[in-house]
Order: C-alpha cells, then structure tokens, then sequence
C-alpha cells in the first residue's frame, strides 16, 4: 500500500515535473549561462568571462536595476498598509461582504492588466475622466499626475493589489480571536495587539503577500510604459531591450541572472519555512 | 466581532467600498472612451455612437486576434487541467518522498516575474531553433498556469477522504479504476474552476505572450503594441469586447459550478 502510494505520488508528479523541466529549469540555466559570455554572442560556445557585469556596471544598467527594486519596494510598502484594514475585514469582521469583496477582486484579475492600465491612463490623463467631469462639472482642473514615477507605483499598486490582499486576509484569519481577547483583557493598547499579537500571528500571510508583490512589481513592465510613458527607464526595459534591438543576450541574461538572484534569494527563506498542508486545509 | 466599535465596522465597510470602486473605476473609463464619437478622446463624452465597436466586431485583424487567443487559451486550459489534476494528486494527495520539495518547487513559476520568464524562453527557444508562434505561447502560459491548476485542484484534494479510495482497492478495483470512477468525479468541481481559472489568465495574460507568441499577436499583445503608439477609438471598443467575453464565461463558469454542486 505505501510502497504503491510512493510511486503514484512520483508518477503524478511527472507531467508537471516535465514541463518545468524543459520550459521553466532548462532556460533559466541557459540564461545562467549566456550571462557569463563575451558581448553579443549567440552560443555559448566560447570562454566565460564576466564582461557583462562589467557593462551593468560601466554603463550605469545597475542604475536601472536599483530603480527597479526601489519602486518594488515602495509598492510593497504602500500596499501593505493599504491592503491591512481591508483584509482584516475580510478576515474578522466582514461576513457576506468578504465574499463579494473576493469575487469582484477575483474578477478583475481576468481583465488584462494592459487594459486596465490603459483605463487609469484615460481616466488620469489631461481632459480624461476625473479632470474632464470636475472641470465641467465643478470648474476645477488638476495636472495630469502621468508620466512621472509616482503613478508608476501607483500602477503597480492598482496591478499586484490583489496579491497582496488574498494572502494577507489568509494570514490574519490565522489569528485566533482569543489571544487578541486576551490581551485586551489584560490591559494590552490596540496598537500593541497589532504589533504584538496580530501581526507575528499572521506573519505567513504577511510574508507572501510582501514577496509575491516585490517579486511581480521588480519584474513590472507595462506601467513604467503605459503610465510612466517612458519617462521612467525599469529594469525589465533594459532586459527586454539587450535581447531584442541590442541583439546582446549576454548583456540581458547578465540583467536577468541578476535579479533573479535577488528575488531567489528573498524567496527562499519564506518558501522553505511555509508549511503548505497546514495553510490549503490538510486536517490528517 | 464584537470588539469591534460600530464607527469602526462602517469605516472598514466604506473602505472596502471606496477600494473596490478604484478598482473598477479603470474599466468606467475604458467604456466611456469605447463609445465616444470623436477620434480623439477628451471627456465630458459629447456625443456617442457605436460605430467603433461595430469596426471592431467586424474587422478581419480583430478575427485573426481573437482567434490566435482563443487557441492559445484552449489549449492551455485543456493542458493545465490534465497536468493540474496529476500535479494535486501528487501535491495533496500520495504520500511520497519527494512530496515536500515538490510542494515548493510548484510555487516557484508563479513567484518569478512574469516578463524575465518570458524573454528567457524567448532565447530557451530560439537556441533549440524554435520558431516562436501560438504553440510557444502555450508553453509559455503553462510554465504559470500549470502550477496554478495544481494548487486550485490540490485545495480540492485536501478535502477529500482517502478511505474512499481505499475501500473501492479492497473491492478489487485497480489502481486506473479507483482514477477514473472515484478520484476524478470527487475531483471534478476543482478541476472545472481550475479549468475557467486557467482560461481567463490564459486569455488576458500579457508579460509571456509579449515575448513568445512570435508573429502571432494575442489580443492583449495587440493591444499594448496599440496603446504604446499612440490612441485610436479601436483600443478601448476591443478592450471592451475583450471584457465582455471574459464576463460571460465567468457566468457560464458559475452556473455550470452551481449545476453540479448538488451532487457533491
């Protein structure tokens, strides 16, 4: 029976193992391996040498690369706080309303989020939704906030929101009413129960939530180009643009390579402490 | 809760009201601009019309997209279900060695960014002496949907008791019998929303088809390229449909999970 068990759970796993394998493992090593060869090659038939760091460094990519995870930040920070009060009604006080809540969030998902950016980049431009119904409405206009980083940030907040807002509203569900109860019984201050109590509690939540948003908003490209309008050069611009015009892979694999290790090695350690039977449910 | 003061019930309620307005405030905007008569978009609307989304409906390069997402999405549907299925068995369900690595080496596709995976399959091709199309493009979606089927499918598999398995293998049922006659039909209602999951982010999905669909542009692709060169009416009618169609198969989506609740 166990014996049995082991190899089924093996055999299941193959399909899935498979296609990882050769689409996910397999070009992520050939990226690996382009980064440390000589400028614009297209095989890797030649010597290692580390001339692509050298450009990122020389000719300032690195600049790009920081911009990058310094806006990641900002959204994870910016959505953090936004997303906390709302998943915490989701979590503890909401009722039917928390069911509405996940499947408009849900919902919007399935739009494209090229769509839905374009949407705000109407509704923010000059003459565009907002400023065109107050001006004709109340006489009173605004600049367009477009074009400039915040509303790129804003963008990525708009994006990744809801993959802040499930895992956080999971992780406070985590909190057992009773340890807040009892602290508040013993004299704790609200705040104190949310640093103190709620918040280490509900620390998986917070975790994934922070990395998937940092992960999604560092590779970002389609708010710095929709909303920011070119003003802003991100990351994945530099990459995108080494492997298509600049027909340099090394130099954009040496940029991938590069924050693919930042992001490995932010992920790893939430990874390998979830306990995943425990969050999807498991009750043997 | 009944910690929670009444001022603050209805300050959260108004929150998650105000959040959830923004978040389709994008799609107001996009409507309005989809039936707005002049070519060159400027609210207060003066005057509307349907002729741009008429254009749109009719326009052999509008088939052309629609049909390209649609076989992309087909397929990865069809693909992530079948992988999805096996992949939550081994998730939640068999008690193997490996089980534990497995579980986080599913979460790793879907914690990396969407655009580096695509320009890396972008070279991950063209080195083997692909030629990027629309059968690129449903690698590229699995690589992301696939894990997400799994895990959808794998809260399914969680819940269910394996004594039902066990007691059909002491009736003498064989191991492909207690497949297909218990673990599937217990199985199915995840595997359908698995399945409408995995349509709906096949279709609207835009990072990995930007690098990998080659000549084959996906509407979302089409869209972008669209956007990033400038307005015409034609982006916000085909931005609209695109909802639309999306809408329509949540319906369809929800009715069908409904119809077969019941049985459960």
């Amino acid at each position: 029976m166990e014996r049995l068990e082991r190899r089924l759970g093996l055999l299941s796993a193959l399909p899935i193992g498979i296609l990882l394998l050769l689409s996910f493992v397999m070009p992520l090593l050939l990226v690996a391996g382009f980064a440390v060869m000589p400028q614009k090659v297209f095989e890797l038939a030649h010597l290692p040498d580390f001339s692509s760091f050298a450009v990122i460094w020389e000719q300032g990519y690195y600049k790009s690369l920081l911009r990058s995870l310094g806006l990641a930040f900002l959204t994870t920070v910016i959505l953090f706080l936004v997303s906390w009060p709302l998943a915490y009604g989701m979590a503890k006080v909401f009722g039917r309303f928390t069911l509405v809540i996940t499947i408009l969030v849900v919902l919007i998902l399935f739009v494209s989020e090229n769509i839905r950016l374009f949407g705000w980049s109407l509704s923010l431009m000059k003459g565009g939704l907002l400023e065109g119904y107050l001006r004709a409405w109340f006489g009173f206009s605004f600049e367009t906030p477009l074009y400039d980083w915040p509303v790129i940030v804003f963008g990525m907040c708009y994006v990744y929101f809801p993959f802040m807002l499930f895992p956080l509203a999971q992780g406070i569900s985590l909190v057992p009413d009773d340890a807040r109860l009892a602290a508040s019984d013993l004299g704790a201050s609200p705040a104190r129960i949310l640093f103190e109590i709620e918040m280490p509690l509900a620390a998986p939540g917070i975790m994934v939530g922070c990395l998937l948003t940092f992960v999604l908003s560092a590779g970002a490209v389609a708010e710095a180009k929709l909303l920011g309008g070119r003003s802003v050069i991100v990351l994945t611009d530099d990459v995108e643009s080494a492997f298509t015009f600049g027909q340099n892979w090394p130099l954009g694999s040496a940029l991938s390579l590069t924050l693919i290790v930042i992001v490995a090695l932010l992920a790893l350690v939430p990874i390998s402490r979830i306990d995943l039977d425990a969050i999807m449910g498991r009750k043997r | 809760m009944r910690q929670v003061s009444r001022s603050t019930r209805i300050a959260l309620y108004l929150y998650g009201a105000v959040i959830l307005s923004l978040l389709y405030l994008p799609l107001v905007s996009v409507g309005f601009a989809s039936v707005s008569k002049a070519r060159y978009l400027s609210f207060p609307i003066k005057r509307y019309t349907s002729e741009w989304m008429t254009a749109a409906v009719t326009s052999p390069t509008v088939h052309e997209l629609v049909l390209t997402s649609l076989k992309i999405a087909v397929s990865v549907t069809i693909l992530s279900m079948v992988i999805g299925f096996f992949g939550a068995l081994a998730f939640a369900r068999f008690q193997w060695r490996y089980r534990g690595l497995f579980q986080k080496i599913i979460l790793l596709p879907i914690f990396f960014p969407q655009t580096v995976l695509g320009l890396a399959l972008l070279i991950w091709f063209s080195a083997l002496g692909i030629t990027p199309s629309w059968k690129t493009a449903v690698v590229a979606h699995l690589v992301w949907i696939a894990p997400i089927t799994t895990l959808i499918i794998a809260i399914r598999a969680y819940a269910f008791d394996p004594a039902l398995e066990e007691a059909a293998r002491d009736m003498g049922a064989s191991t492909l019998t207690v497949l297909r006659e218990i673990t599937l039909p217990l199985l199915m209602p995840g595997i359908v929303s698995a399945g409408l999951f995995a349509f709906l982010l096949s279709w609207g999905n835009f990072p990995l088809s930007l690098f990998t669909t080659g000549v084959d542009a996906t509407l979302p692709k089409w869209l972008y390229s669209r956007m990033v060169s400038g307005y015409t009416p034609q982006i916000p009618a085909l931005g609209v449909l695109s909802v639309i169609g999306s809408t329509l198969l949540v319906a369809v989506g929800l009715v069908l999970m409904r119809w077969m609740r019941p049985r459960d």
